[in-house]
């Protein structure tokens, strides 16, 4: 309940990740961390593949991360054709934290560059969606 | 290990659109392999059927093959791994082989894109990626391999024309395949017009979908002996595989997943990349075929563009690279590219490639990727 909202188009109704989503309402990302051992995952993950433990907190990506890489979509697959062009990329934070999604459509996509400062923030969409993207920090 | 060898290979034509059902496509590569072969039906021992799913409407695509193809009461079953699933099929009809539970193995990849759009295709590729992270922002195959091209141009310096060089060598030999579905060449201006799919990558740097099939018949060194006048031998095979998110790559100017397989499959055949005279590579893109030149350890970090560059990678050159035309210029039928990148190889070392031919060739390699690098596949084919 709530997981499906998640993204422009979603395919995945339950998890048990889902309070990523609730999260996300509140202006956060977060990512788990496994409380047996202290891996730290982005995506979030229900399940430790370091320990097998399923026992998991959330902790919060903030601050700066920096962009490793990007793309201009001109073409888009099917059910995503209204945003054309969308930028898709990939930024390194704290801890090794990866994070890939939307960059924000307000950005001057010609002005984006590999190395350049972001960070993330939440956005709603249509039809009570709610996603992140990768911002100019 | 024990010793297993190709004894028969056929691929259909690659076309845009095929004018009959998969069924119908598949037996087109099992009549040209199995008379390549000189075998009957019942002496194929078990099959394994290969291609990516939901772009027809058949489930259990391997028992339908089964059927049409003769092949029951055999064993069969569907191996898949997106774009490298025959070289997957590859693998495991080996071990089956190699391991003794049966003499002599089919491999079957199929492919028939054009029942669905275009649009539709690619939001099945972008399915080929995790669809709960990564999915719903709108993912998709040439995406994926852009932000290896932008990682590749800032790492080394790579431009737009390094790339475009790969596509002008593809379509010399696609001119020439008369399986392809690309048959003209194609100039360096028309590949640079800025016809953007992903930045950086343009129209002419990508493969296009096709409808095909491909088969490929390996025995046993007892059963290819007695078969078989020109056995090709598997010589080395690995695999390996990175994660399927982004978040999880280390960095973005190359594929681990092909170097792993690379490093295991030179080991086993105990050659080094410079003893390999012909090869056939995943350029699904043209960033595909450049990291592979690194990747297979035919160019150091960095030296992929100058390979190209002074055309040591075309027929004539130090290592020659999809002198069939490659993905770029056959198309790509996604469950049954490797096995017509293994039919090329085992052609060129039978010395039966025609105007493809790599003079004396005598050591061949495919590699073979899944998705944007989730899977790698390098084999290593010899004449003894």
């Amino acid at each position: 309940m709530g997981f499906e909202q998640f993204g422009i188009v979603s395919f995945t109704d339950t998890t048990k990740a889902e309070k990523f989503v609730e999260f996300l309402k509140n202006n956060e990302i977060r990512g788990t961390v496994c409380t047996e051992c202290g891996t730290k995952f982005f995506p979030p993950r229900s399940d430790c593949n370091s320990c097998l433990s399923d026992s998991m907190d959330w902790f919060p990506i903030t601050g700066e991360g920096s962009l490793l890489s990007f793309t201009k979509a001109t073409f888009a697959p099917a059910g995503f054709e209204k945003d054309v062009p969308y930028m898709l990329g990939i930024a390194e934070f704290d801890d090794g934290m990866k994070v890939f999604g939307r960059l924000d459509k307000t950005l001057d996509f010609d002005a984006v560059k590999a190395g350049m400062k972001v960070k993330i923030r939440t956005v709603d969409l249509e039809e009570d969606r709610i996603t992140y993207v990768l911002t100019g920090a | 290990m024990a010793k297993v060898a190709v004894i028969g290979v056929g691929q259909s034509s690659f076309v845009r659109a095929y004018p009959g059902s998969i069924r119908e496509l598949a037996f087109e590569a099992y009549r040209e392999a199995m008379k390549d072969a000189g075998l009957k039906s019942r002496q194929i021992d078990a099959s394994v059927v290969c291609s990516a799913p939901e772009y027809d409407k058949q489930r259990t695509p391997a028992g339908l093959m089964a059927e049409y193809l003769g092949l029951n009461p055999q064993p069969t079953f569907y191996v898949e791994s997106v774009c490298s699933s025959s070289s997957s099929g590859l693998r495991t009809a080996y071990a089956l082989v190699a391991s003794g539970l049966h003499d002599v193995v089919l491999v079957l990849g199929f492919q028939k894109m054009s029942e669905i759009s275009s649009a539709e295709s690619q939001e099945r590729m972008g399915r080929g990626a995790d669809i709960q992270w990564e999915a719903p922002f709108g993912t998709m195959m040439p995406a994926y391999y852009a932000m290896y091209a932008r990682g590749h141009f800032e790492q080394y310096g790579t431009t737009e024309e390094d790339l475009a060089l790969i596509r002008v060598k593809a379509s010399t030999y696609g001119q020439i395949n008369d399986k392809a579905v690309f048959r003209k060449a194609v100039a360096l201006e028309k590949i640079m017009e800025p016809k953007y799919i992903a930045t950086p990558l343009k129209m002419f740097d990508c493969c296009a979908n096709a409808d095909g099939s491909s088969c490929v018949i390996l025995a046993s060194e007892e059963k290819a002996k007695d078969l078989c006048d020109n056995p090709v031998w598997i010589k080395g095979l690995g695999m390996a595989t990175a994660p399927i998110n982004m978040a999880g790559r280390d960095t973005f100017s190359g594929l681990k997943c092909a170097q792993l397989a690379a490093k295991q499959a030179y080991e086993m055949a105990g050659i080094a990349p410079s003893d390999v005279d012909v090869a056939e590579v995943h350029d699904c893109f043209t960033i595909a075929e450049m990291m592979a030149y690194t990747d297979l350890g035919f160019a150091e970090p960095g030296g992929g563009p100058d390979l190209i560059r002074n055309k040591e990678t075309y027929r004539e050159g130090k290592i020659p690279v999809n002198v069939d035309g490659g993905l770029l210029s056959k198309g790509h039928p996604i469950g049954a590219t490797g096995g017509s990148q293994i039919r090329t190889i085992v052609l060129q070392l039978r010395g039966e490639a025609g105007e493809m031919q790599v003079p004396e060739a005598k050591t061949g390699l495919v590699h073979n990727i899944g998705g944007v690098g989730i899977y790698g596949n390098v084999t290593i084919f010899g004449k003894e």
